[in-house]
């Protein structure tokens, strides 16, 4: 389990997704593992205008990252192959057209998100205290029959 | 695959309009070459065949593989859109592989079929007809301007022929009938720095089209639909084209399933999967996810074509994989696209942790594409979480003071799910979930006597882009695209839209049947929840994940 996948997901419990406590869920006895994952400024500077910011300073700072408090600003990469409008072609090969602060951002951001993943642990939902179990790096998401 | 004999006279610049090579071309060889690509890409152009072009669209001819038929035209159009390209379809038809399309630039027609998996190359249209004598008067009134460009290149001519054949030495003759262009460079049978192509088109059915049949001139004699098709004389259809770009269609071997490290027994085959994520407008930086990964065939596919990929199954054993170093994450790793692994994480999609409590700047809107091959529920019935007993009361299983729940063996209970519920609840998903203009790409089966045993799922904040059929010996599936719309829509009258998903009913829906909760009777059995099932074993044999 990815900080970046763990931004995305809530407790599946239908009562708790109103609820905010429900967001992001809480890592508790995660043993980490770091991955050498390939270095793809394209994809971060994709993935960032999703993130929930401080949905992911919350949990970097349960794994013992520290992010800053306001999401970095970056300009958005493309490529010719991107097909994504391609309103700002910059070039990513070799990094060249990124600033050096940007580039500094993003290889924080690709430690955090690409390379960090919980091996073994749980995820606790903050409003309904269930624990969703992570095995071998696959969180498991199912719910006994009394809460669906 | 044919050359001009080098001893073989020529007509010299006769049909050359007048522009005759300066000798000094021909004595600085290295820098012609560069000339001549340059100046066929930019200076000069083609006469069109087809006189209602606006100026700059050129016609183009697609070689497609003579596959998947129904899926060709719906694959081209989304690469269109994913590559923003202006087009014009002038010449298609599902029984052969040649198509013509005028696009604006060569740029344009490379880029197109660069990621197209079930076209083979694109050529630029050199000339057409229904017989040689008409192809030779199409080339030379379109193209002899153009001759000198390739005076001096090495370069090669291939003959294609489609649902017909021709010995090696007609096919010699055939192409020393084309030796008035007057190429004088070397012919290379290897990497020439130019290829034209004859191709020739023997369509079977064409026989059953006068105009076609017409053309086809076959004498009286032997003037009967009864005539083998498949053994026509001559082609009702050829043409001469220049090889501008190959597609993506090597990717099918790479991605082969036979060489694949981790595979499951449903696992979707290399093609369709990279058809499906083109479908999908897949392409780099983008999120993708599949609800049923499996063994994560399109996960692979997508991540192939550059997208950061999501998935989650029921069954986290597909996922994990059940022998040490068979995991779908070893795929990503085989492949070398570990960049673009997302997460895989164990969950059903009727309870999923996908989503986030809503607040300001934060989307649940987070995936550009989702793309699913559900479970047909042939095997073990369809299954989602939950108990079978819908009295059974919600509170946790204890035993000797412990929640069941909380050990690790635990395996929740499953209870039979609808088919039509599915159904829903994926188009709601995708409603949710899709970015703007994301794309949902879902297969489905439908019955061959019965076509309408399934309707089309409809939603009203997606828009059906396209259909496309797979026929198997007794059964067919297929592939449903959708585009989510930007913004939200008002639901349509008199159209049965999705049902909202914050409530499981005992789910006896039947296709169609509009949903009244009074009416819903309590069926608990696989077969009453699943059409597609219960056909299956009235009279389908051979088992769907096997045909694929």
């Amino acid at each position: 389990m990815k900080l970046l996948t763990a931004n995305f997901l809530s407790c599946a419990v239908k009562a708790c997704k109103s609820s905010p406590l429900s967001f992001p869920l809480h890592f508790r006895d995660a043993e980490l593992a770091s991955k050498s994952v390939p270095y793809n400024p394209l994809l971060l500077s994709n993935l960032l205008p999703r993130l929930d910011w401080p949905a992911l300073v919350t949990s970097s700072k349960e794994l013992g990252f520290t992010l800053p408090d306001t999401k970095p600003e970056l300009p958005r990469l493309s490529t010719s192959t991107g097909g994504d409008d391609g309103d700002m072609n910059m070039s990513v090969d070799g990094g060249s057209g990124v600033g050096e602060e940007d580039e500094k951002t993003l290889k924080m951001l690709h430690k955090v998100l690409m390379e960090t993943e919980v091996v073994e642990g749980k995820m606790v939902c903050g409003s309904c205290g269930f624990e969703y179990g992570i095995h071998q790096s696959v969180g498991n998401f199912l719910l006994p029959s009394h809460l669906v | 695959m044919f050359c001009f004999p080098r001893a073989l006279p020529r007509i010299p610049y006769l049909q050359n309009n007048g522009q005759n090579f300066p000798l000094k071309y021909l004595l600085v060889k290295p820098i012609l070459f560069k000339k001549c690509i340059a100046m066929a890409a930019t200076v000069e152009s083609l006469a069109p065949v087809c006189s209602q072009l606006p100026p700059p669209m050129r016609e183009y001819l697609i070689h497609f593989a003579q596959v998947h038929e129904t899926f060709r035209k719906p694959e081209l159009e989304s690469l269109a859109e994913l590559f923003n390209i202006e087009y014009k379809i002038l010449r298609y038809t599902e029984k052969a592989p040649f198509a013509l399309i005028a696009l604006k630039s060569p740029e344009d027609a490379k880029t197109l079929i660069s990621r197209s998996i079930l076209a083979k190359a694109i050529y630029e249209l050199w000339g057409t007809g229904t017989t040689y004598d008409e192809l030779h008067t199409s080339v030379k009134s379109r193209t002899s301007h153009l001759w000198h460009l390739y005076k001096t290149c090495s370069f090669k001519f291939g003959f294609e022929s489609f649902n017909g054949m021709r010995t090696e030495a007609v096919k010699k003759e055939l192409i020393e009938g084309f030796s008035y262009v007057g190429f004088d460079g070397p012919i290379r049978m290897k990497n020439p720095d130019e290829l034209f192509v004859v191709m020739e088109d023997y369509e079977a059915t064409s026989i059953l089209d006068p105009v076609r049949f017409a053309a086809l001139k076959i004498d009286d004699a032997v003037e009967t639909p009864a005539r083998n098709p498949t053994h026509l004389d001559e082609p009702h259809q050829v043409y001469l084209a220049r090889f501008l770009a190959k597609s993506s269609r090597a990717a099918i071997e790479t991605y082969d399933l036979k060489k694949r490290n981790y595979i499951g027994t449903t696992s979707m085959d290399a093609e369709l999967s990279l058809v499906t994520a083109n479908m999908a407008l897949v392409s780099p930086g983008k999120l993708a996810y599949d609800p049923f990964v499996g063994t994560g065939s399109f996960a692979v596919a997508c991540a192939h074509f550059g997208a950061i990929t999501f998935g989650s199954d029921i069954d986290g054993r597909m996922i994990r994989g059940t022998k040490p170093g068979k995991s779908l994450r070893s795929n990503f790793e085989q492949y070398k696209i570990m960049d673009r692994y997302g997460d895989m994480f164990v969950s059903d999609l009727t309870n999923s942790p996908l989503g986030r409590v809503a607040a300001a700047g934060r989307s649940e809107r987070i995936f550009d594409a989702i793309i699913c091959d559900p479970p047909y529920g042939v095997r073990e019935g369809l299954k989602v979480l939950g108990s079978r007993d819908p009295s059974r009361p919600k509170v946790p299983t204890i035993i000797d003071g412990i929640a069941q729940h909380t050990r690790k063996d635990f395996v929740p209970p499953k209870r039979p799910y609808s088919f039509d519920k599915m159904l829903n609840d994926i188009t709601n998903f995708a409603s949710t979930h899709l970015a703007p203009n994301g794309r949902l790409c879902i297969w489905l089966p439908t019955a061959d006597e019965d076509f309408n045993e399934f309707s089309i799922p409809t939603h009203r904040n997606l828009k059906l882009e396209s259909v496309c059929v797979q026929n198997f010996n007794k059964w067919s599936r297929r592939l449903l695209t959708y585009t989510r719309y930007e913004t939200d829509r008002e639901e349509e009258n008199g159209i049965a839209t999705a049902t909202t998903d914050s409530e499981i009913l005992p789910d006896a829906v039947a296709a169609g049947e509009p949903h009244d909760p009074t009416k819903a009777k309590l069926a608990r059995t696989a077969d009453a929840l699943n059409p597609f099932r219960r056909k299956y074993f009235e009279g389908f044999k051979t088992p769907p994940s096997e045909d694929s």
